[in-house]
């Protein structure tokens, strides 16, 4: 099951595996608004309405109860809050999912069974389910389906979110989060913060720090005034540019480190060029599967950039602290002692087995194929994985007569992010930015195909030219953020965060598409 | 979040203890097959290929249509090998190990048929950029002008190197019709099906609806087609465009293993390098998440790399 | 499937030609129009909407058969309701002969100029034809069209031309014996032109001797009523009566091997498919396309209900699930002689104890009468073989078990039931059992089909047919068809059996017995045959790829004496192109390609002129 997740645009070597899959008789189903190249494979495609999931997940999961489908067992041993999560399900029934997702009852009633009663089965989602103000509470929605049925814990049965950068999951394993440090330590347990605390000869301070929505928000009121920006283009990527410029101007100084002068370099007092982390450094990173990977310097970096490891180093001499030289596998070797779950990972060990998936506890430990596989020992171990109780509420940009289209943002295939990497190669795939619309949109509005239009929200507006995408229907559109200097597509979306991730609600923007006044054909 | 009590919610600032180490269900030991090949008796797994057997032995059995990663089409037929009691040769690539089988892969009639094949092959194609396929024709003493001149080609012999796109040129004078192309495009991997045979007997030719150029076809330039083809048929742009300015040079070539810079699947990527410029990316066949192939952007993504480079030079160069 | 379509739409009538195979499409998402709002939020796709690939000849030939064409527009709908990748389906149009992917006249007058015609006067009847119609080729712009076609099975009646009309009611027209005066009338027409009758293709008919040919010009043909009236279905009722396991019995017992070419043992086939595993299919070979051959023309003409009936009692003995009849594209009146005797029985109820029978039609393709290229072809793929193993009985339509058998080979079950098959046993020689349809034509005074016994000479069949016609001095004889080989007039008492054949070093292959009388360019017909199989190659493998290329280069130089290096050096050189076709090819095109040439080379003093 796909959640939110074009998978074959957006991860096609991992789709590759889920074709293999097909292949082998293995059903597909895809919950997604847009009829995607993904759901395009899909024996059922449901295509809820922006912002539904949890409607349309906690009727899956009292579709499974009613029909008696659960995993008791499982439930009763591994899990805890059952009840309660029973309970709150109970008014989600397959009509009022069907009245508030848009799908139909029978399309639902399909998913619950074929995934209740599929010996083994894999859920995935991607931003589809985390850019929301509900990312949390949508990702519970659906660990809850995992736990009713027992899809987890069990070769072939998990739940995956596939990572959307290659090192996304390495960040968080270094403790780039504002609650952990490495390894997934919490910042909270003393014992965790002493360990880290005589290894690095300082102290830790035990309060969470604050990610990355959070950051504007102390920008934004003044508490935070010095930013160090290491390979994001936040002025292209965060919702609202027209707030986050302003914010950013608060700032009393801005440094910035990146390969290329983007949008956030522009603005940044100090620019340290960075080498390309992929084929100009050493190190490691951590894939979606959660296996720790090599990576290696393929070409001498470019004169005057230096390798990011480098350049923290550089900063900590002249703050006082002498590191010595940098050496990306002695520094490897000190986080193996410091994180339980990567201690038997040496280089030789990642180069000999070609990548190790954590936790890894000594180098006698193969690494672990899959997670949470205690939750089946007998007698358990560990707590209880519990069950959430999770409400729908409806996007925070709500829909009206001013703004009565539902726009999604999302990635395409040759495509990445703000397009800082991919727009220096000729891709054939590359048109136009634009805003796909429905073709009975389309009709409605008198446009011809790449026909430019002003699209408006509550926040602000774009040109961008139309193109028809028959995956779509009416009221629903689609633009994404790869070529800001071409569309600034997040001039319209809206910076509601949620609170639990910190993550904007890049999915769910309320808009007007405007024919433009005395254009001509062909513009 | 309902405003349930988190009494029983685990404390998440407790690390979760270790439990026992999850591995894949085992799969059943295959019995083993007893054959003979050229009098060495050799015992190879049930559902082994003749190929496995020769390669256990250490028998060197020229392939152009098979490789690992891709079902065996059996097309090319320079693999066949003598199997007692069957009239015809048969291919090592596909048929199936049995037991009792006696094979003979040095015969005569096994060589004048590989010689036959390569001759064939060189005759009708275009096999330069094919160093393989080049030594088997020494090593079976292949002659290829014994066919005279090339009067009888296959139209699309005759085409000239389709570049229709900026990341791949299809020489199809260069095709031996070997079908990895097309399985690596269909079933076998990328399941776009942008290409497929097209034509009868020696018409037949690899091609899209109606030879539409790649553009304006199904095909989403992964290159996994460009990653199997064994005579240069199917080339990246810029290695053509390197080898056509005479600046391709294999023996200054080295490849370093490294990790796509993109997406979180986690892609090893082989990053072909010439003089400090990256020419080329690959990804290892053996490599258990890609099996060789990728996406457009891991193996044409690199060129922000290059240019990154070029722009930090062209700085250099003003500052001094 | 995320399949991908170029901008191009269908017209009207290439709609309709695919919705008239597959019925409206069922929803947007699949070719359909966006009006039912229900659709807009979910789909069904994957394996729920997979499994219709092997409509794609069908719905082709319904595009090709009215439009006269194929285009992009009508592939890219054909694709959509399919779920095939267009790419897939261009693979497959381009593979046959009978389809256009260009703008083609819509009558088109397809003129046999192979061996049998060209003994016949099919050089000069193109040369006339060429004067009145223009040039050969598809390509005119004009309303008709004619293009030189291989052996088109009306060898009896040679030379031989079908005329093809795309129209909402597409017909056709046999013109054989033709002239370019017949044929330009019969393009002229805007409906068909009463063809020859079939009886006149059996000189014996109405013999009392004919087992397999005693209805081929009787009333039986015409309706189940009759076809009753004349003994019909008895087989069919005796089958049921004593159940499958003594049907298998008796064909074990009769000793009737396939009639195909390649002589395989049918009970054993019959007996491995009926003790495999469910679902499993019948398909009747009907796809007749071996040079000089049309025997299973004459039989599914003369007798349609005979050839179902003995494919009903093949379903019913392996308890296979569905049966379909492959029946090559240039035979339209064995195709509607077939259709309506199915739908006969059909709505007679009589294949409910059996199974339901489809037929599918082949699209100018001889490869396609190997049996798994066949099974290629039925499922919407070219037409290319499969290797072997695994073998048909195990692993063969859809990947299942199935039972092939020809079409003559069946016909014979009818005779082996009611006699039980120790009787039909006794038939014939101890090897070769049972009567056996012989295909005389070329130059001999009364060419037909003909059935007697296994056990007669060549001599003996050549003089049933009226002897040698022509200058009335015989030359050689092709026996067994283009894939057999020629005997020269001191081997005629080599009985036409299995083991007589095999001793002269030839084949009864197809049962192909074609006469050349002294006026012919034995050269001339040995470049025919060469170039028939380098335009029936499928291309698959390389040494039949490329192989037939080089024979008939080779026999071209040597014609001409215009060769490379000495006589003897070319010899040698045909000798290793035909070595590795008949050792290394995938399948029996391969193999056999060179069997003629070789086989006319060994006996007769053709190209030994002198070198260059």
């Amino acid at each position: 099951m796909l959640w939110g997740s074009n998978a074959r645009e957006t991860h096609p070597i991992y789709f590759h595996h889920v074709l293999k899959g097909i292949r082998n008789g293995a059903p597909l189903y895809v919950v997604d608004p847009r009829r995607t190249s993904s759901a395009q494979w899909a024996d059922c495609w449901l295509g809820l309405d922006v912002g539904t999931d949890i409607t349309l997940a906690n009727a899956v999961g009292r579709e499974i109860l009613a029909a008696g489908l659960e995993n008791r067992q499982f439930i009763e041993h591994a899990t805890s809050r059952f009840e309660a999560y029973q309970a709150a399900v109970e008014p989600f029934t397959l009509g009022f999912a069907e009245r508030e997702t848009g799908v139909p009852r029978a399309a639902i009633r399909d998913l619950a069974h074929a995934y209740a009663k599929a010996p083994t089965a894999q859920l995935c989602w991607t931003l589809g389910i985390t850019e929301h103000h509900q990312g949390v509470d949508n990702v519970l929605g659906l660990i809850n389906l995992a736990l009713l049925t027992g899809h987890v814990g069990r070769y072939g049965s998990g739940l995956c979110p596939l990572r959307g950068q290659n090192n996304v999951q390495g960040g968080g394993d270094m403790g780039a989060l504002p609650d952990r440090l490495t390894g997934f330590q919490h910042v909270a347990n003393d014992a965790c913060r002493a360990k880290f605390e005589a290894a690095w000869n300082c102290k830790i301070p035990p309060k969470p720090g604050r990610h990355i929505s959070g950051m504007f928000k102390a920008m934004d009121q003044g508490d935070l005034k010095t930013l160090y920006v290491l390979g994001e283009n936040p002025v292209g990527s965060e919702p609202d540019t027209k707030h986050v410029m302003a914010t950013m101007d608060k700032l009393d100084f801005l440094v910035v480190q990146d390969l290329f002068l983007t949008q956030t370099a522009e603005i940044a007092d100090v620019v340290l060029p960075a080498s390309a982390g992929w084929a100009e450094s050493e190190g490691t990173v951590t894939s979606s599967e959660r296996k720790v990977q090599r990576v290696r310097r393929a070409v001498e970096p470019a004169p005057g950039t230096k390798d990011d490891i480098a350049i923290v180093f550089d900063l900590a001499n002249r703050l006082g602290h002498d590191w010595g030289e940098p050496n990306p596998e002695a520094l490897w070797n000190e986080l193996r002692t410091l994180s339980p779950m990567h201690a038997g990972m040496s280089y030789e060990r990642l180069e000999a087995l070609g990548g190790i998936r954590w936790p890894c506890y000594d180098e006698s430990h193969p690494g672990e194929l899959f997670l949470h596989g205690r939750l089946w020992a007998n007698p358990r171990i560990g707590p209880r994985a519990p069950f959430s109780v999770v409400q729908p509420e409806p996007p925070v940009d709500q829909l009206d007569d001013d703004f009565p289209i539902r726009l999604t943002t999302g990635r395409r295939l040759d495509e990445y992010n703000t397009g800082v990497q991919t727009g220096a190669y000729a891709s054939p795939l590359r048109r136009q930015e634009a805003v796909d619309i429905s073709p009975e949109d389309a009709a409605q509005y008198g446009l011809h195909e790449y026909e430019q239009v002003r699209i408006s929200s509550r926040r602000g507006s774009v040109v961008a030219p139309v193109r028809f995408d028959p995956g779509l229907r009416p009221g629903l559109a689609f633009m994404t953020m790869h070529a800001p200097d071409e569309v600034n597509t997040n001039e319209l979306t809206i910076e509601a965060i949620d609170p639990k991730s910190g993550v904007s609600e890049f999915k769910a923007t309320a808009i007007r598409i405007d024919k433009m006044v005395g254009a001509s054909a062909g513009d | 979040m309902s405003d349930q009590s988190l009494a029983d919610a685990p404390d998440l600032t407790v690390p979760v203890p270790p439990g026992p180490v999850p591995s894949a269900p085992s799969r059943d030991q295959r019995p083993e097959v007893e054959l003979s090949v050229d009098g060495q008796r050799v015992s190879v797994p049930e559902g082994s290929t003749l190929l496995d057997a020769c390669r256990q032995c250490g028998i060197d059995t020229p392939t152009l249509c098979y490789v690992e990663t891709l079902t065996p089409v059996n097309v090319c037929r320079v693999c066949v090998v003598e199997l007692e009691g069957s009239r015809t040769l048969v291919p090592a690539c596909s048929r199936k190990a049995e037991p009792g089988m006696a094979i003979r892969t040095d015969s005569e009639r096994v060589r004048l048929s590989r010689r036959m094949v390569l001759e064939f092959l060189a005759s009708s194609t275009d096999v330069t950029q094919s160093p393989e396929l080049s030594s088997y024709m020494e090593s079976y003493g292949a002659d290829p002008e014994r066919y005279g001149e090339r009067d009888a080609q296959a139209e699309s012999k005759t085409q000239p190197a389709k570049v229709d796109n900026e990341l791949y040129v299809r020489d199809y004078a260069k095709c031996v019709l070997c079908y990895k192309c097309v399985e690596a495009c269909g079933e076998d991997a990328q399941n776009t099906f942008a290409i497929a045979v097209a034509g009868r007997g020696f018409e037949a030719h690899i091609a899209t609806e109606f030879d539409v150029s790649l553009p304006e076809s199904a095909c989403v330039y992964c290159g996994n087609c460009i990653g199997v083809c064994p005579t240069g048929a199917l080339v990246f742009k810029a290695e053509h465009d390197l080898r056509e300015r005479g600046e391709w040079d294999a023996s200054r070539q080295e490849s370093t293993d490294t990790i796509c810079p993109y997406c979180g699947v986690g892609c090893t990527l082989s990053v072909h390098t010439q003089d400090n410029q990256i020419v080329k990316v690959t990804s290892p066949l053996d490599q258990e998440v890609t099996s060789g192939n990728l996406c457009i952007k891991g193996r044409f993504g690199w060129q922000f790399t290059t240019v990154a480079s070029k722009a930090a030079d062209d700085t250099a160069a003003e500052g001094e | 499937m995320d399949l991908h379509f170029t901008a191009d739409e269908p017209t009207a009538s290439e709609v309709d030609a695919v919705d008239a195979v597959l019925g409206a499409a069922e929803s947007r998402w699949h070719g359909g129009q966006r009006v039912d709002p229900s659709e807009a939020q979910t789909s069904e796709s994957g394996h729920r909407t997979a499994g219709q690939r092997h409509l794609l000849l069908p719905v082709l030939h319904e595009i090709n058969g009215r439009v006269g064409w194929i285009s992009r527009g009508a592939l890219n709908y054909a694709c959509k309701r399919l779920e095939v990748p267009p790419a897939e389906a261009y693979g497959v149009a381009t593979f046959y002969d009978m389809f256009s992917l260009e703008q083609a006249p819509p009558v088109v007058a397809r003129v046999c100029d192979d061996i049998a015609c060209q003994a016949k006067g099919a050089i000069d009847l193109c040369a006339s034809l060429e004067r009145a119609m223009g040039p050969a080729g598809d390509g005119n712009a004009g309303r008709c069209g004619w293009v030189r076609s291989p052996c088109l099975g009306q060898c009896e009646r040679a030379p031989a031309v079908l005329v093809t009309a795309a129209g909402e009611r597409p017909w056709t027209s046999v013109i054989a014996p033709a002239t370019a005066q017949a044929v330009e009338a019969a393009c002229s027409k805007d409906s068909p032109t009463d063809g020859p009758q079939v009886r006149e293709s059996v000189p014996q008919a109405g013999q009392a001797s004919l087992q397999l040919l005693h209805r081929v010009g009787s009333p039986s043909a015409q309706s189940l009523k009759e076809y009753r009236a004349d003994g019909g279905l008895r087989a069919w009722e005796l089958a049921l009566d004593q159940g499958s396991e003594w049907v298998i019995e008796q064909v074990e017992k009769s000793n009737l091997v396939g009639r195909g070419g390649a002589a395989f043992p049918t009970g054993r086939k019959w007996r491995a498919v009926a003790q495999a595993g469910g679902p499993k299919y019948v398909v009747c070979n009907a796809d007749e396309s071996e040079p000089g051959t049309f025997k299973d023309r004459v039989l599914m003409e003369g007798d349609p209900f005979g050839v179902v009936e003995a494919i009903m009692i093949a379903a019913f003995a392996t308890a296979s699930e569905r049966a379909y009849v492959y029946v090559r594209g240039e035979y339209p009146d064995a195709t509607e002689g077939m259709r309506s005797a199915i739908a006969e029985l059909d709505s007679a109820g009589l294949l409910k104890r059996a199974c339901p029978i489809e037929i599918r039609r082949g699209a100018g393709a001889y490869i396609c009468g190997e049996e798994t290229a066949l099974f290629n072809s039925i499922e919407g793929f070219r037409g290319e073989p499969r290797n072997k193993p695994p073998y048909p009985t195990e692993s063969g339509l859809f990947g299942r078990p199935t039972l092939v058998n020809n079409v003559e080979t069946l016909a014979n079950v009818l005779r082996i039931l009611p006699q039980g098959g120790a009787a039909y046993a006794a038939l014939g020689t101890e090897r070769s059992s049972g009567p056996k349809l012989f295909c005389l034509s070329g130059h001999v005074a009364k060419p037909g089909v003909y059935e007697i016994p296994f056990g007669a000479t060549v001599r003996e069949l050549i003089e049933l047919a009226g002897g040698v016609s022509g200058t009335g001095r015989l030359q050689a004889v092709l026996v067994g068809g283009a894939a057999g080989a020629f005997l020269g007039p001191d081997e005629l008492d080599a009985p036409f059996t299995f083991e007589g054949m095999r001793a002269v070093g030839a084949t009864v292959g197809s049962a192909v017995v074609m006469p050349f009388d002294d006026s012919v360019d034995l050269g001339g017909v040995l470049l025919r045959i060469a170039e028939f199989f380098r335009d029936e190659s499928c291309g698959q493998c390389v040494p039949c790829r490329v192989g037939t290329v080089r024979q008939e280069e080779l026999l071209e130089r040597l014609r001409s004496g215009h060769t490379i290096g000495t006589l003897d050096h070319e010899r040698q050189l045909l000798r290793e192109v035909s070595q590795v076709m008949r050792d290394a090819s995938i399948c029996g095109l391969g193999h056999t390609a060179s069997s003629a040439v070789d086989s006319a080379l060994e006996r007769f003093p053709i190209f030994q002129g002198a070198t260059r």
